[in-house]
């Protein structure tokens, strides 16, 4: 198990259940997320992992019927205490899809969406917010010619580096990714990984991947769920090479079900 | 603990497959010290150089053993346990080719022994060839059965062995010192000795190899029972309270 003495912690998850109606999709969660540092989720479909993701900004507040017991704090603060803005959660917890999920406007547009939401009307700052996020993507070469042409004519992977970009614009604090780049092909999928690597020097990053070898290839610590409790929370390279927990060996070799 | 089969019976088939193999090269290793000895003892060149012949064909199964496990890693992408038996599939496969290259350089010395009268009784050195067969014998049976306490024992044998070696260099220079005209014989023997000696450490590698793939301590270094340490060399037994 990892420890957790020395961390300069982001997200706590305490005590969590959560429910889908009668369904209970998560049972007693405990885990501390660290700072500057990718966490990767991972499980078989159903096991709660994108669950829990969601919880981190308040996304399954949408969701009819959905009720949780547990905290979950942010930088110490109980994201679901009724005092708490889910808007302001999500500003500085940004989330980014499966699918790219770009806004049908300019490319210039989707970055300064959010920014111009929260009040910044500036011209020049917000031409500075975009062009320095999407930079930090590396998109910026590929697109700083063709800023007014509608997002939906970037390639897959190039509208998912988009979508972070756009996340990056409101300056959050962490990153959640679900599956990223399952729907990109293998150079994309390459390039989100090393953007991640990059991005984990000034963001917190969690995320959710089907691809045990991209669990592997980017994370820092692999958190293993089965059925909706934490079976396993290891630093990736012991997780994948000498796990704790029976269960979590079966699942990493293929011995499931 | 019981050990589930993979959902790809393909994946399963190919590692059991190494590992059958691999069982192969160890008989076959073992069958050659056994026959690079005995000729020794029996005075039998044709045995010596029949293990001077059938060494291409232990080469051979090497080579084959070691694409297979790379084929494996390129191809599958093992994690864990099935990770930790194809690297450590790859180290033993080495080691046997080792051991089988050092019967071969026993048997060259038999030869030349063998064309000399015999200089004394064999008494230690076929009690080293035993516990140096019995050692790779039960290192891979270890590694079958993934038994750490087999494994352990293999160490623990590496000390035997060790012993008879220095019991015959010792008994050797007493032949040396009374009667000069030995030297020539009693310095084949020693090398005899000492390659046995050498075969001995291969095998305790191959148990310590077994040991890492069982529980995933790394005990390669120093005796088993010291601490055991990851990938990063921090203790993992501290980050285990």
């Amino acid at each position: 198990m990892v420890n957790i003495e020395t961390w300069d912690i982001s997200i706590s998850a305490k005590n969590v259940d959560f429910y889908y109606g009668t369904f209970q999709a998560l049972t007693n969660v405990t885990m501390d997320f660290e700072k500057n540092r990718v966490t990767a989720l991972i499980g078989p479909s159903g096991c709660g992992k994108s669950t829990l993701l969601r919880m981190f900004n308040r996304m399954n507040d949408l969701i009819d019927g959905a009720r949780m017991d547990g905290e979950v704090l942010f930088e110490g603060i109980n994201i679901y205490d009724p005092k708490v803005d889910p808007v302001d959660v999500r500003r500085r917890i940004g989330m980014v899809f499966q699918k790219p999920n770009p806004f049908p406007k300019s490319i210039y547009n989707n970055i300064i969406y959010g920014p111009r939401l929260n009040g910044i009307r500036n011209k020049s700052d917000l031409e500075n917010l975009v062009e320095k996020s999407l930079k930090r993507v590396s998109l910026w070469n590929e697109v700083k010619d063709i800023l007014g042409r509608s997002a939906m004519t970037l390639s897959g992977g190039q509208q998912q580096r988009l979508c972070i970009a756009r996340a990056l614009a409101m300056k959050p604090d962490v990153l959640l990714m679900d599956e990223p780049t399952s729907a990109l092909d293998p150079i994309s999928t390459a390039k989100i990984e090393e953007l991640i690597e990059e991005l984990k020097k000034n963001y917190t990053i969690i995320i959710v991947t089907h691809n045990m070898q991209q669990a592997a290839r980017v994370s820092d610590y692999t958190a293993f769920f089965y059925l909706g409790r934490l079976i396993e929370y290891n630093r990736t390279d012991r997780l994948f090479t000498t796990p704790d927990v029976k269960q979590t060996e079966d699942y990493i070799t293929g011995r499931f079900g | 603990m019981e050990q589930k089969t993979h959902t790809s019976r393909q994946y399963e088939k190919e590692l059991q497959d190494v590992k059958q193999r691999l069982i192969y090269l160890g008989a076959l290793t073992e069958k050659a010290i056994k026959e690079a000895t005995d000729a020794l003892f029996e005075r039998d060149s044709v045995r010596a150089r029949s293990v001077i012949d059938g060494d291409e064909v232990i080469n051979h199964l090497d080579e084959e053993i070691e694409k297979e496990c790379i084929r494996l890693l390129a191809l599958r992408q093992p994690a864990a346990r099935d990770l930790r038996f194809i690297t450590t599939a790859i180290k033993i496969n080495g080691h046997l080719e080792r051991i089988a290259d050092i019967a071969v350089t026993i048997s060259r010395k038999v030869l030349d022994l063998n064309e000399e009268p015999r200089l004394k009784p064999y008494i230690d050195l076929p009690r080293m060839a035993e516990t140096s067969r019995k050692m790779i014998r039960e290192s891979l049976d270890a590694l079958v059965k993934e038994n750490e306490s087999q494994a352990k024992w293999v160490l623990r044998e590496d000390e035997v062995v060790d012993r008879l070696n220095e019991q015959i260099f010792r008994e050797l220079l007493t032949f040396i010192m009374e009667d000069p005209r030995t030297t020539h014989r009693a310095l084949l023997i020693m090398q005899v000795s000492k390659n046995l000696e050498r075969i001995s450490d291969h095998a305790t590698s191959i148990a310590k190899n077994v040991i890492y793939m069982v529980t995933g301590k790394n005990v390669r270094h120093g005796m088993f029972d010291c601490g055991s340490y990851d990938v990063f060399g921090e203790s993992l037994e501290k980050k285990d309270g």
